[in-house]
């Protein structure tokens, strides 16, 4: 009698978590039946929505606030180095592996970038400071670092068969040990000034009101042309494509999206102590009410859209992203396929240490200095971002862009929460509970909705 | 033992045609750690045969297979595919030479979609080096329509789709690149009665265009509709090769459960089969 008991009593949560769920299933089918019609990524689609919740819940949370230009453009720029490394970290963990050692490889090619510009190149080369050819010298040493740093653990994972969390795991003690191994371990500054333009800070950071405009509309053109670029080539094979009012949605949301994001980076005015600096330069006589200059694109912003679009590009375009997502979809198959899976592995590998470098060299010239403690804890932020962004852990699952906005729903949490006075210990929390939920409540409505 | 009649035969229609066999397969050894799995196997095949593999679980069948599909090199023996010994060190070498493979798992990424399988590896790319999604899905609705003309489910990945629409896309998969020389590791083994008069229709087209069939069974039937010769392991060794129209089912269960040839076996044996 007492086993009935039991067993009823543990029914009936079960139940009551149909209920709950069951309608918001239902709204997902619907959703769903809508994208499959449009050919949009439904997981992507909700996160949109997702994000859009969170903006306007906190603008209304912070009286507005939290929707200022000025707050916007510092979101965006702070998810950026979380971001680019996670668009690497979806290949990883798609082809069933795990990287724990991004946050140290981030700090290591940090700290060389700083020493290469500051110390190495202006005393043995000769180069003078802020120099036209310095920042280009210091970025290619970071990236040959972080390929070559990628190269080792991938070797060790592909070739010789070390599980990669081992590998990784090692490699994260490894890289920030040896960062004190060169010059102490002393924080090097400042950045060459050319250098410190994919920081973000103002006022050097950012594009301006025409750049802005124009990156707008060109990516504007971008979407179109590549919807009817498609559109036109399924035709000539005879395939079904989308119905007309889908591709107008499509068109008229995407170009709108991106229109809006330069309107709102346009209408953030240099802080007029900057502006007044400026001007004194400049030898421009103020005007009363001082000098409104539009900020416009963030620097860091542009260089993470150039990323974001390489890596869709490597990833769903070319062979080698066909094969990481083969691997990761059932791996003896792929070997069977004759694909060369070591080389594959080897390759995400080298992909994510040359992402490292680059987001060290946003956060670098961001702090505008080469300090031991850049990207510590970053591992578990990148691999948050792909999860939050729809990469399954089972492998085979995952996209970029999905990542991308994994990293930027996590950098408005957090902001979010500052501006409404939510203590920092709060934020984590708050930030690894939506991590659990997200997953949840994808894998919840995934069972429910087939 | 018995070189027998057929091996005779097999020899005089090659000094008939002038031809070497599309296959041969000589003193083939493979080893997992001290387990022999395969010893000293000889079997051949030529064009436009097909030729059953039979035995028991852990005969052998599959891994001295995998030797020739490059899945799992042998370690030891010699191959002949034209009459020019070959080295099938993995399966890119194997396809090279025109050895394609229908494997038990059918060996399909679950995570893409039909196109992406049937391409996996030899992906069509545009001037620029790109995967040409749309050329590549064309030619799957092609091939898939001939196959299983109800297949429509061309973007959604495999792992939704039923058994028989997966076994098809592997079994496009390995004719579509020209293949010379087929492996189907019991292609019947998962399907229901009308997917397999399909399977078993295919194999008879692909016979009759001259391609070269191993076709591992369990299912006695399945061979003796298919097969021209059948070889029966037992224990990692070759019982022996006969021709199908020279034996009874019988006989080649003798071979397959106690390993002698019809030769050998008696009468009474033979009764016990039946319990």
């Amino acid at each position: 009698m007492t086993q009935v008991t039991g067993d009823a009593g543990a029914e009936e949560p079960r139940r009551a978590w149909s209920r709950w769920i069951e309608p918001i299933a239902a709204g997902v089918r619907g959703v769903q039946m809508g994208a499959r019609t449009m050919e949009v990524d439904i997981r992507l689609a909700g996160m949109i929505l997702a994000l859009i919740a969170i903006w306007l819940g906190f603008g209304y949370a912070s009286n507005g606030l939290f929707l200022t230009p000025r707050n916007l453009y510092d979101v965006s720029v702070q998810s950026v180095p979380v971001a680019i490394m996670a668009t690497g970290m979806v290949l990883i963990i798609v082809s069933r592996n795990i990287d724990l050692s991004v946050g140290s490889i981030m700090g290591f090619t940090a700290y060389m970038m700083a020493m290469t510009q500051a110390i190495w190149l202006p005393q043995n080369l000769g180069l003078g400071y802020n120099s036209f050819s310095i920042w280009i010298v210091a970025l290619i040493v970071g990236m040959a670092l972080g390929a070559l740093v990628g190269a080792i653990q991938g070797g060790l994972i592909a070739y010789v068969g070390i599980p990669s969390f081992i590998v990784t795991l090692g490699g994260l003690l490894i890289w920030r040990g040896l960062i004190f191994k060169v010059q102490q371990g002393q924080t090097i500054a400042p950045m060459d000034k050319n250098f410190s333009i994919i920081g973000g800070n103002l006022p050097q950071g950012s594009i301006g009101l025409v750049f802005t405009w124009v990156v707008g509309i060109v990516i504007c053109a971008g979407i179109v042309y590549a919807l009817l670029a498609s559109r036109r080539k399924r035709r000539e094979y005879g395939f079904p494509v989308r119905p007309r009012w889908a591709l107008a949605i499509l068109m008229v949301g995407g170009c709108a999206t991106v229109l809006a994001a330069a309107w709102v980076y346009n209408n953030y005015p240099l802080p007029p102590l900057l502006a007044a600096k400026y001007a004194k330069e400049h030898g421009i006589i103020e005007p009363a009410g001082g000098l409104i200059i539009p900020v416009g694109l963030a620097a860091p912003v542009l260089l993470l859209g150039a990323v974001t679009l390489g890596m869709m590009f490597l990833a769903t375009r070319r062979p080698f992203g066909r094969y990481v997502f083969s691997i990761g979809g059932n791996p003896e198959a792929a070997i069977l396929a004759g694909i060369n899976t070591r080389r594959t592995i080897l390759g995400t590998f080298v992909l994510m240490g040359i992402l490292c470098a680059i987001a060290a060299a946003v956060q670098t010239a961001r702090l505008d200095a080469g300090v031991t403690s850049t990207g510590t804890g970053y591992e578990l932020l990148v691999i948050a971002a792909a999860v939050i962004g729809g990469t399954s852990f089972a492998g085979g699952i995952g996209t970029i862009p999905g990542a991308v906005l994994g990293a930027v729903v996590m950098q408005s949490l957090k902001s979010g929460m500052v501006t409404i006075g939510v203590d920092s210990p709060m934020q984590d929390v708050a930030v690894g509970s939506v991590l659990i939920m997200a997953v949840a409540l994808d894998s919840l409505i995934q069972r429910r909705a087939k | 033992m018995s070189m027998s009649t057929t091996d005779q035969a097999a020899a005089a229609a090659a000094v008939a045609t002038g031809a070497a066999p599309l296959v041969e397969m000589r003193d083939m050894f493979v080893a997992f750690g001290g387990v022999h799995a395969v010893q000293n196997v000889c079997v051949d095949l030529r064009a436009g045969e097909v030729v059953g593999l039979v035995g028991g679980n852990g005969a052998g069948k599959t891994t001295l297979m995998r030797a020739l599909s490059g899945a799992h090199p042998a370690d030891s023996g010699e191959i002949l595919i034209d009459g020019q010994p070959v080295v099938i060190p993995n399966p890119r070498a194997a396809k090279a030479l025109g050895v394609e493979t229908i494997y038990q798992t059918l060996a399909l990424a679950e995570n893409v979609d039909a196109a992406a399988n049937l391409f996996l590896g030899r992906e069509l790319k545009t001037r620029i080096g790109s995967l040409d999604d749309t050329a590549m899905e064309s030619t799957t609705r092609k091939v898939m329509g001939r196959l299983n003309p109800n297949f429509k489910n061309f973007k959604t990945p495999v792992v939704s789709l039923s058994g028989g629409q997966r076994q098809a896309i592997a079994i496009a998969r390995a004719i579509h690149f020209n293949a010379r020389i087929l492996i189907m590791d019991e292609p019947t083994a998962a399907l229901g009665p009308a997917e397999t008069t399909q399977v078993r229709n295919v194999i008879k087209q692909l016979k009759s265009e001259g391609i070269g069939i191993f076709l591992i069974s369990h299912d006695i039937h399945d061979v003796f509709d298919l097969a021209d010769r059948i070889s029966v392991m037992l224990h990692g060794k070759l019982v022996g090769t006969v021709n199908k129209t020279e034996v009874t089912t019988d006989e080649v269960l003798a071979m397959i459960i106690m390993g002698k040839m019809p030769g050998e076996v008696t009468q009474g044996e033979l009764a016990k089969l039946h319990g």
